[in-house]
């Protein structure tokens, strides 16, 4: 038992700026094993894990990679002992190849002449122990996210790593890439690797998991072998009280067709999408990372133009050339990748909830400050945002609450429909429910809803049709009676 | 904490005020009216430049070209107000109209081709100055009109008129940036402008504006130098857009967009005149002057990225 555990963080604890965000943490990580990390946003996971790495220094307690102490070494040395870490976001120099970005830092060379065909030709032996079709001589910027993923795992494996740190690495992966990460992760347990999983998807964390352990507010709450857990076990140990019903049902009279999209197209992307959305209606969008649900999100929103179709608004045609035409119309859009599209991380809340209906406020172009306040307030508090007030940066909000302050924005502007893309992507468990209970309440009001979710459990949970894409082609719309994850998916992969 | 929070805000202020206590205990002459009209005179080209500058560099761009503006506009008002049956009007509108005209031009090619900026107003910083030394034939433009060369030399009560124009462009651009939708959308653009487009923002008519106000700001200064010097000068304001930046930048405005203040950026141009003021007081060397100044915009810099780091940690 004891020789099986490669790495033991004993006691660590960290502040910043006199609040306690890691307090006595102590884990046990074992060889060949997948050790689930779970928690809500803010709970210390990113905290540890960055010290782990070396990224941040612990002001209490040690780490031990076999029997070794690593805790104030750098972060090259940490990664030379062994310890790599997969990144949310990805950190890749896409001008370089796969082979380059692979042995970055360690090239091989010759009186400093760099030597391409032996790193090609290794990178070609890793990439096929792993069972990928990637070309290590391919740009980085050239591959899919889910291959550049795939690429850092590469990376990773090249170091040697005896332990990797994988934060939400499905995030951005389709199905079928999900299963090949999986079979990735079972042949580095094989091998003996240790692999420590940080991920917000219940269905995941059970389905490859081998121990999970729960963080909250910075302390360990329980270390538990994965059977000896389930879902409703695990929801209520992060949260700290139980979430009684994960989708809140709704029965809400629907209203009049609201958007109507006939014989929609967008060359080489999607096209022939045909459906309508009615008052207090949710319609999904389910498929594939790639079917091109998200681009018709974009196109509906004003982002892209398109090529062939209408889109209809109560029964008017329209003409989208920007997001702004589209917000006029009374379309809001939540982008999937809030980062580039939803806030301007500078501002506060109050002027990033504010900024789509500025115009509202504003007499010969000033702002009338007093009338923003009021109105932003309302919508502020209605969202229950965690901050420290409304005039906080939204840069040093947790991704949840960034979420709600982007929905905030896009309510000010008072739609009729509203986009939801990937609504609670890389959001905790308490945060998701709220983003539920919000999208039943708009819907109540007699607001039309397109909601796009790569978890089924959410697409099957909240919407009342489900139109299902394939390959940029609508291939089903669904009724909630009729539809289930088999039945999507039979679609989706055609 | 409210108190760093303070400190960092109004760092820049501090330093400035802590400078005036040193001159003012080391030369008698520093804290005089005289000395102190003489140094806002000096300032209020460069300021009005840097307020232009500011509104550029929040959207996350540059200008390199108000230097060569000023020039430009300068001949151009010259060229009208040696001409003396034209009344003064003409010849300020002529000056301002080529500012605005080459501001359109730098965001006429930054909105629709994508060239970065940078290169885009140092493209048009050439030919502007080629401009200049064409519409001059290369040759100093004098006997201006008196009542043009009352608006750099002139005063009222007393109050040179150039400080006159700076407090009003003060005041203008304070509450352009800071009270106007059009203020919050520079913000914005800076901050995240795939984000702002997407929250329905015009992005490239921002954009066009910003660099049409700092082309007509420079219109403005051209005017004023001309004015003060009673030339039109083809080879003025050479080098003049890296004071203006500095000034900028020294007053908190971060290069990579999002941030700073008219407010800062008036505190930085002060600061510049201060220091160049005080060391000519001093009988500091100009060689050792410029040396000063250089270590002055990357002691702002670094002030800057530490509070930024600060910021995201």
């Amino acid at each position: 038992m004891l020789q099986n555990n490669i790495l033991t963080l004993n006691n660590i604890s960290k502040s910043f700026s006199g609040i306690k965000v890691l307090e006595d943490v102590s884990l046990k990580i074992e060889k060949g094993k997948v050790h689930a990390l779970m928690g809500e946003n803010g709970a210390g996971k990113s905290t540890l894990m960055k010290i782990l790495v070396g990224l941040l220094q612990a002001d209490a307690g040690e780490i031990l990679l076999e029997g070794e102490v690593i805790s104030r070494l750098s972060v090259q040395a940490i990664l030379g002992k062994g310890i790599a870490m997969i990144h949310q976001e990805i950190l890749m120099v896409p001008e370089l190849s796969v082979a380059q970005n692979i042995f970055l830092g360690k090239e091989s060379h010759r009186f400093s002449w760099l030597n391409a065909s032996e790193i090609n030709h290794k990178s070609k032996q890793i990439l096929a122990d792993l069972k990928l079709n990637i070309s290590p001589k391919i740009k980085v910027k050239n591959l899919s996210i889910a291959d550049r993923q795939m690429v850092e795992i590469a990376k990773a494996i090249s170091n040697r790593a005896k332990v990797i740190i994988m934060d939400e690495p499905t995030s951005a992966l389709s199905e079928i890439e999900v299963v090949t990460l999986f079979g990735i992760i079972e042949s580095l347990k094989n091998q003996g690797v240790a692999i420590i999983y940080i991920s917000h998807k219940m269905d995941e964390i059970f389905k490859i998991s081998d121990t999970i352990t729960v963080l909250r507010d910075g302390k360990l709450i329980s270390t538990k072998k994965a059977e000896e857990m389930d879902s409703q076990i695990l929801i209520k140990l992060m949260v700290g009280r139980e979430i009684a019903e994960l989708f809140p049902t709704s029965n809400i009279e629907i209203g009049q067709t609201i958007i109507s999209v006939k014989n929609l197209g967008r060359k080489n992307v999607f096209s022939d999408v045909n459906f309508e959305v009615k008052a207090g209606e949710v319609l999904g969008l389910a498929g594939l990372v790639g079917a091109g649900r998200s681009e018709i999100a974009r196109a509906i929103a004003g982002l892209d133009k398109i090529d062939a179709g209408t889109i209809e608004i109560e029964g008017v045609e329209t003409q989208l050339d920007s997001p702004s035409d589209a917000i006029k119309l009374g379309i809001g859009f939540v982008s999937e990748d809030r980062k580039a599209l939803g806030f301007i991380p500078q501002m506060t809340i109050k002027d990033n909830i504010s900024l789509s209906s500025l115009e509202v406020f504003s007499k010969m172009g000033f702002v009338n400050t007093k009338e923003e306040i009021n109105s932003t307030q309302i919508v502020y508090n209605s969202l229950k945002v965690k901050a420290s007030g409304f005039s906080q940066k939204v840069i040093n909000l947790s991704g949840g609450n960034q979420q709600k302050v982007v929905i905030g924005k896009v309510l000010m502007s008072n739609p009729k429909i509203i986009i939801f893309d990937e609504p609670t992507r890389g959001i905790d468990v308490g945060a998701k429910f709220e983003i539920y209970k919000l999208i039943n309440t708009l819907k109540a009001k007699g607001l039309a809803i397109i909601l796009i979710s790569s978890e089924m459990p959410e697409i099957l949970g909240l919407c009342d049709r489900i139109l299902v894409l394939s390959k940029g082609k609508q291939k089903a719309i669904l009724s909630k009676s009729e539809a289930s994850q088999e039945k999507i998916m039979q679609y989706a992969v055609h | 904490m409210p108190f760093i929070n303070a400190l960092r805000q109004y760092g820049i202020f501090l330093a400035f005020l802590l400078i005036c206590c040193f001159l003012s205990y080391t030369s008698s002459q520093f804290l005089t009216v005289s000395n102190w009209t003489i140094i806002i005179t000096q300032v209020s080209i460069n300021a009005l430049l840097a307020f232009g500058v500011t509104f550029v560099i929040i959207t996350g761009g540059i200008d390199l070209s108000v230097g060569s503006i000023v020039a430009v506009a300068g001949v151009v008002a010259a060229l009208l107000a040696s001409q003396p049956d034209l009344p003064l009007i003409v010849s300020i509108f002529g000056g301002l109209l080529a500012g605005l005209v080459f501001g359109l031009l730098n965001g006429l090619i930054i909105t629709k081709s994508k060239i970065a900026p940078f290169i885009v107003t140092l493209g048009i910083m050439t030919i502007g100055r080629g401009l200049a030394l064409i519409l001059s034939k290369g040759r100093p433009i004098s006997n201006l009109s008196d009542s043009f060369n009352f608006i750099g030399g002139g005063d009222i009560f007393g109050i040179p008129f150039p400080i006159i124009i700076l407090v009003i462009v003060f005041i203008i651009s304070y509450l352009l940036l800071k009270n106007t939708v059009f203020g919050r959308y520079v913000y914005a653009i800076g901050g995240n402008e795939q984000a702002a487009w997407a929250s329905g923002i015009n992005v490239n008519k921002i954009k066009m504006a910003v660099y049409a106000l700092c082309g007509t700001l420079a219109g403005l200064a051209g005017i004023l130098l001309t004015s003060r010097i009673t030339t039109g000068q083809p080879n003025a304001g050479a080098g003049f857009e890296l004071d203006a930046i500095a000034a900028a930048i020294i007053g908190g405005t971060s290069t990579s967009g999002g941030t700073g203040t008219i407010a800062g950026t008036l505190i930085g141009a002060l600061l510049i005149g201060v220091i160049n003021n005080g060391l000519d007081l001093l009988n500091v060397s100009s060689y050792y002057q410029q040396v000063i100044m250089g270590a002055i915009i990357i002691g702002a810099v670094l002030l800057d990225s530490w509070n930024q780091k600060r910021l995201t940690s």
